[in-house]
């Protein structure tokens, strides 16, 4: 029978299912952070238990580490408690653990792929939402609640409804400035942030292949945004390519093995999707956000939707979201002064991210009314920057970069945005608040994220 | 967990779409190591202003909604795509923690969902127009009444003699009916699991 790659995947998986009820699938890899992951440690201790497979479990923290002086013992009291009983808890359970300033340390889903930890026709999940990411391997990764968590280190499974199938197929070639958040901020603005909710996504076309292994894990990492439990794009050349050679990658013997496994890795022809969207990449325009969720966007020299063309149900939430942001339905917000540019997070913290932005500030300067927050995905991001030469050309054009974590993503730490102002980020949510309190996001790419940094407005990159 | 098998309660309407677990309760309150006291900071940032007075606006500060006993106001009715966002449970615990037993939605948000699901908040899925009437009945008279029997699978609006049925797969609805959690049924798996090892290896 004709299968999706999502299926061969899942069904591999399968170790019992309840009647009317859900799968009990085996999990081949969970990755831990130090926010989601205390309570489900504190279960299994009280239950008395000791984690099933430690070493299919990996743990950092990511979330509450600051950015600058990760040499010193973090400053917030409640953030360094929740940090410290990472610790405790991964020495104790006897699980794979990166300490903040490991040279392994980072953001849990750019430190996974970039390890070879994270390899096509694996499951695998972590108390995270963007655990999508992993998909752009040709898995089957999605995020998971704390009480999964616990599930997951007690018996290295986890209760799941069996989703349903989407394949997103984007034909044709992406225009100038255009990349895979511009793709991933489309698609989301199309559909909307439930478009995809009960759905496991597999992206397909030209335009989603032609993407590099880090764009599609770019494209991955913000299927959730779209409600999808999971974004996964077929293993190819791209993906065997960024693999081999990693350090946990299989070697050999071993590789030739997985790798001829990895090349059935894909949809049959005739496999049955329950649903089908298609898209033009040449429609797509680098992409901003204009409003408090990701499905709020549009192409930068477009005008906010007017008050009249949203669904008469949906205006006061729109205009709850406009009024938050300080922008006018109906107006353009390309040329606005901005305050704040992010760079960095699960979604843009890759290597290529960086040459990007850097490669656009070279020889230009940071605008001076713009803070800048440059924050490589990970320590080894940090050291290839260098190695690059990167981090002359940023520092040339006045750009400070600081330690790896999370960061402005979610301002868990002391980067956060001061209410009212204006950032542009390359982060994944734009919800109200997500930033700092009162913050106000404009979600984008690398290149507009550097755009709005040497001219301090929104700009679009191509006019530069 | 606790038994759950019918409940009727006044209501606690949020007429907002897209409510996100961001705002259900922000990341800066996420610090904590175990699962109490998140109730506290249940919709922080819609509920209290920067100085930590409490916004009058906001239906949790309204008097007319506010719980006077336990089985009281412990269903939260809220807008389309509830609870969309981040993976963290903490959105539930705070749910939880507040007393809400009950979400009513026409939408939910799946991971959201499964977190609500397995700390015994149930998730109501209605379609738009029902969701409406509850609306707007609640708006000509606060203290109505919504009956949820789990058993039988319906919501009954009490203001209206309106039912409708919902759905849950009969495993996490004996879950619910009997108080049981996942785990311990996982952990009974034991000998599937290692069994699965040993073909899969």
């Amino acid at each position: 029978m004709s299968k999706t790659l999502f299926e061969k995947i899942w069904d591999a998986h399968i170790v019992t299912e309840v009647p009317d009820g859900p799968t009990q699938l085996y999990i081949d890899r969970m990755y831990c952070h130090e926010v989601t992951s205390p309570q489900a440690f504190a279960g299994l201790r009280s239950r008395g238990l000791q984690v099933f497979r430690p070493q299919q479990i990996t743990c950092m923290p990511d979330h509450n580490i600051p950015t600058l002086h990760q040499e010193q013992p973090i400053a917030d009291p409640i953030s360094k408690n929740q940090v410290d009983t990472l610790d405790k808890n991964a020495r104790e359970f006897g699980v794979n653990y990166y300490p903040m300033g490991h040279p392994k340390n980072g953001v849990i889903h750019i430190v996974g792929p970039e390890n070879g930890l994270s390899l096509p026709g694996m499951t695998m999940v972590c108390g995270d939402s963007h655990t999508s990411t992993h998909g752009a391997m040709g898995a089957v990764a999605f995020g998971i609640g704390t009480s999964e968590v616990e599930m997951v280190l007690a018996t290295q499974c986890v209760f799941q409804s069996r989703p349903k199938t989407m394949r997103i197929s984007v034909n044709g070639k992406l225009g100038k400035c255009v990349g895979a958040k511009d793709i991933a901020l489309y698609i989301i603005s199309k559909i909307g942030t439930g478009g995809a909710t009960g759905y496991f996504v597999e992206y397909a076309g030209d335009a989603v292949k032609s993407l590099t292994m880090e764009g599609r894990l770019t494209l991955c990492n913000l299927s959730i945004e779209s409600g999808a439990r999971g974004g996964m794009i077929a293993p190819d050349e791209t993906t065997f390519e960024y693999i081999k050679g990693r350090e946990f990658a299989p070697k050999g013997e071993e590789w030739e093995k997985k790798l001829a496994y990895w090349r059935t890795l894909k949809t049959d022809d005739g496999a049955k999707f329950d649903k089908e969207l298609i898209f033009n990449a040449e429609d797509i325009e680098p992409m901003v956000t204009y409003g408090t969720n990701p499905g709020m966007g549009m192409g930068i020299n477009d005008n906010i939707p007017t008050l009249e063309s949203i669904d008469e149900a949906s205006r006061i939430s729109f205009q709850k979201s406009l009024e938050y942001m300080g922008f006018t339905a109906g107006e353009k917000i390309v040329g606005k002064p901005i305050d704040y540019v992010f760079i960095g997070s699960c979604t843009n913290g890759r290597i290529e991210d960086f040459r990007e932005f850097a490669e656009f500030v070279k020889g230009k300067r940071k605008a001076e009314n713009v803070v800048a927050w440059v924050v490589p995905g990970s320590w080894a991001v940090d050291k290839q920057i260098r190695e690059e030469g990167l981090d002359k050309i940023l520092a040339d054009a006045g750009f400070e970069i600081r330690q790896p974590g999370c960061s402005a993503c979610l301002a868990m730490n002391d980067d956060k945005v001061p209410a009212g102002k204006y950032a542009v980020s390359t982060s994944n949510r734009n919800f109200e608040g997500r930033q700092g309190p009162g913050a106000r996001t404009i979600l984008a790419s690398p290149l507009i994220a550097a755009a709005a940094a040497v001219t301090g407005r929104l700009t679009d990159p191509r006019a530069v | 967990m606790e038994k759950f098998i019918t409940l009727t309660s006044t209501v606690v309407p949020l007429p907002i779409e897209n409510v996100d677990t961001d705002q259900i309760i922000p990341a800066r309150f996420l610090k904590a190591t175990s699962k109490e006291g998140f109730g506290d900071n249940l919709f922080r940032d819609w509920r209290y202003d920067k100085n930590n007075e409490p916004i009058s606006t906001f239906v949790l500060n309204n008097p007319t909604y506010a719980s006077t006993s336990l089985s009281d106001r412990s269903i939260l009715v809220g807008g389309k795509n509830f609870g969309s966002g981040s993976s963290r449970e903490h959105a539930a615990w705070a749910i939880a923690g507040y007393g809400f037993k009950v979400v009513v939605s026409s939408f939910f948000a799946d991971i959201f969902k499964n977190n609500a699901m397995n700390n015994g908040v149930l998730p109501v899925v209605v379609s738009e127009a029902f969701l409406a009437e509850i609306f707007a009945e609640i708006n000509k008279n606060p203290n109505i009444t919504l009956t949820v029997d789990l058993e039988k699978q319906t919501l009954t609006n009490n203001a209206t003699g309106k039912s409708e049925n919902f759905a849950i797969n009969s495993y996490k609805k004996e879950c619910f009916l009997q108080g049981f959690d996942d785990i311990d049924y996982l952990l009974s798996k034991k000998d599937k699991i290692e069994e699965y090892e040993k073909t899969h290896g």
